[in-house]
């Protein structure tokens, strides 16, 4: 690889991660890594085994075996408030906000600002969110409303914020864009550029392509629970991704990069005989 | 009108409720020719409200946090039946008969009781995972029954003196002059709060109500607090016990002294503390804000690290502490506790609790809101005993209000609320 991130550490690094779920091996030797300043799609159909692997890292589920690295040291992390203490902040696909509260009082929760008595700031803590929101996003005016009055992408913009007020440098999105309209997609795009270049490392996690595309540096892409490989996306096109998440199939310009999942790989030729069946995902 | 709120700030739910206990005042005090809105009928219907509503204030949590407690009339009935033992049977083998300390150790029992009973249920709904309904459905059972195995049935009478004035009562009020002092307090602590709310949203250069609006609020919040105080006030001692009264005291009896006004009963200076206690619980706790947050998304509560379980235990355990006051206020009116003592009282307390706009589906409720909502039940009821309505035919009136308040809620709110506001 010619990263030129590769002079700095990985922020993250999962090293040869197994997990299985009643004898189905969810998650088969998979190693990913994430740069600082790096935004890196994690890509996959339904059942591939990415958002298994991404919530090991937010602490949700525990890998059988394998190694997390965090800034070259080993992390060991069982729960989501380990992960948190590593700053890795994940943002779910639905949105983990309290639709009743408003936007300063997600941004706050569980670690409200608290006066001398011991009560809750509120003025404290909308002073800071509206600090925070309009850094991301400066059209953002509704304060005092429930989040359930915002917008898709004004929510993912108070979930966002949320991450950054825990000082977060890894952010893990599950389906950043799912059910959001044009310009909505268009503004978290805006979003995780602005992110970026904060240098935090941001993975991406989708089963569209198109999503998360233009959006990423690099591509981790995987299928039945097996990497297929990682490339660069200035390296590939649409239709050689649609392979590698479809067909498991790794360009032919880029063998020398394929994964253990890839069925045309050089490295693991007795699985291109069993897995060229089942192109049709399941 | 909708704009002119919105720019006052007021809960435009809170207005509706208002409006239709206006209606009903209005509507019984004509029905009655004019008996209702009396001095005497307002003291009663505040004194008949407290236990209710002290136990609503609770209930908002529950329901709040997505449960429901069913049980509260039957653990009022089992802390007002362990209440009554304590203060006649134990409690006078190391003290004097109507010693001072009585009611205040007797009040102490009860809420550590009612703590452990609530927690309990609590433990069993948020570690057990058993769902709040079966827990309290069970418990209503449970402690109805606890409360006939207490006295094998027995009713315990006569209270300590000092605890019947609790329960109202002619001697259970706080006279005209503490009732003015405590009128003043209000008052000085609503412009107080409004002043330091203004100063601190202008610190940090938030929007704020324009001046007029914050003087109308203010001023519409100290004429309610005058009129309720004055109309207490206005409610007069009957002859005879204010003769004895005054004998009592050695002044003589002359017709101007005669006069002597009730002033605020101690059951609703009772729920006026919890329920000032519980809003800024509510509102500027985290304990408060857990709660909403819990209702609103159990899930997102989970992962910013809330303790659900614990909370759950907390909420149900702090129901227990206020079934307990219930259960004071509603044994010392009667000045005797049995063991049927609250029986429906959570249907009472839920219906009071939805009324004043809480959703069941949790996440939404205020206290202020249940008080008003006690106070729209307890005005249906009495309004139709004062007409003489058949208590059967009040049973049926009050069931369609409940089912007709939820159903404008859910219709006026789903019209009229504008996501945008």
């Amino acid at each position: 690889m010619t990263d030129p991130n590769m002079t700095k550490n990985p922020l993250v690094e999962m090293r040869d991660i197994h997990i299985s779920f009643g004898g189905v091996k969810a998650v088969d030797g998979v190693s990913i890594d994430l740069y600082p300043g790096e935004v890196v799609g994690v890509l996959g159909h339904n059942g591939a085994g990415k958002s298994t692997l991404i919530k090991i890292l937010s602490g949700a589920y525990q890998a059988d075996s394998g190694q997390i690295v965090v800034d070259g040291k080993d992390a060991n992390i069982e729960n989501a408030r380990d992960a948190r203490d590593n700053n890795i902040e994940t943002i779910y696909q639905n949105l983990a906000l309290a639709d009743n509260l408003d936007a300063a009082q997600n941004l706050f929760l569980g670690r409200e600002v608290t006066d001398k008595f011991g009560f809750l700031d509120d003025a404290a803590m909308e002073h800071k969110a509206r600090e925070v929101l309009h850094r991301l996003n400066p059209n953002f005016k509704k304060f005092t409303s429930p989040v359930s009055a915002l917008s898709g992408g004004q929510r993912q913009s108070v979930a966002i914020a949320r991450a950054l007020l825990f000082e977060a440098r890894v952010l893990i999105m599950d389906e950043p864009c799912a059910a959001l309209g044009v310009h909505e997609t268009k503004m978290v795009g805006e979003l995780i550029d602005q992110l970026k270049r904060d240098g935090l490392g941001i993975l991406l996690i989708s089963h569209d392509l198109h999503d998360v595309f233009d959006l990423s540096d690099r591509l981790h892409v995987m299928k039945n629970g097996k990497l297929v490989g990682s490339v660069r996306t200035e390296d590939v096109t649409h239709d050689d991704v649609l392979g590698m998440i479809i067909l498991g199939k790794m360009p032919e310009h880029l063998l020398h990069l394929a994964g253990p999942g890839a069925t045309n790989a050089p490295t693991a030729p007795e699985d291109a005989t069993n897995s060229e069946t089942s192109e049709t995902p399941s | 009108m909708s704009r002119l709120l919105s720019k006052m700030e007021v809960d435009r739910r809170l207005v509706g409720l208002a409006v239709v206990l206006l209606i009903i005042w209005v509507g019984f005090d004509i029905a009655s020719g004019g008996r209702f809105i009396t001095p005497r009928n307002i003291f009663n219907l505040s004194v008949q409200t407290a236990s209710v509503a002290v136990m609503a204030c609770g209930m908002v949590l529950i329901i709040v946090t997505r449960h429901i407690d069913l049980s509260v009339g039957a653990i009022l009935g089992v802390l007002a039946m362990l209440m009554g033992v304590v203060q006649t049977d134990l409690l006078p083998q190391f003290l004097d008969y109507n010693h001072p300390m009585t009611w205040i150790l007797t009040l102490l029992a009860g809420i550590v009781i009612g703590a452990v009973i609530g927690g309990i249920q609590g433990a069993a709904v948020g570690y057990l995972g058993v769902p709040a309904f079966i827990v309290t459905l069970g418990g209503l059972l449970v402690w109805r029954g606890a409360a006939w195995w207490v006295t094998q049935g027995r009713t315990v009478a006569p209270l300590d003196h000092n605890f019947i004035l609790l329960g109202g009562g002619i001697e259970g009020t706080i006279g005209a002059t503490w009732s003015w002092i405590v009128a003043l307090i209000a008052i000085v602590a609503i412009i107080y709060a409004a002043i330091m709310d203004r100063r601190r949203r202008l610190s940090f250069e938030f929007p704020v109500k324009p001046v007029w609006a914050e003087y109308t609020n203010t001023i519409i919040k100290a004429g309610l607090v005058l009129i309720a105080i004055a109309t207490l006030n206005a409610y007069h001692l009957p002859t005879r016990a204010a003769e004895r009264l005054l004998e009592n005291k050695g002044i003589p009896v002359t017709p101007e002294n005669l006069e002597i006004s009730h002033g605020i009963p101690i059951p609703l200076l009772i729920v006026a503390l919890v329920a000032i206690v519980l809003t800024i619980v509510v509102k500027r706790t985290r304990f408060g804000r857990y709660v909403f947050a819990i209702g609103g998304n159990p899930q997102a509560a989970e992962l910013a690290g809330i303790n659900v379980k614990r909370m759950t235990v907390a909420v149900f355990a702090l129901m227990g502490v206020l079934c307990a006051i219930s259960a004071a206020i509603s044994s010392a009116r009667l000045q005797s506790a049995g063991n049927d003592l609250g029986t429906l009282d959570e249907l009472r307390v839920i219906a009071a609790v939805v009324i004043g706009g809480t959703s069941l589906a949790g996440g939404v409720g205020t206290i202020y809101g249940a008080l008003i909502g006690a106070l729209v039940m307890q005005s249906l009821q009495s309004g139709m005993a004062l007409l003489g309505v058949d208590t059967s035919l009040q049973s049926i009136v009050i069931g369609l209000v409940l089912v007709l308040a939820v159903f404008s809620d859910k219709y006026f709110h789903r019209r009229y609320s504008d996501p945008t506001a």
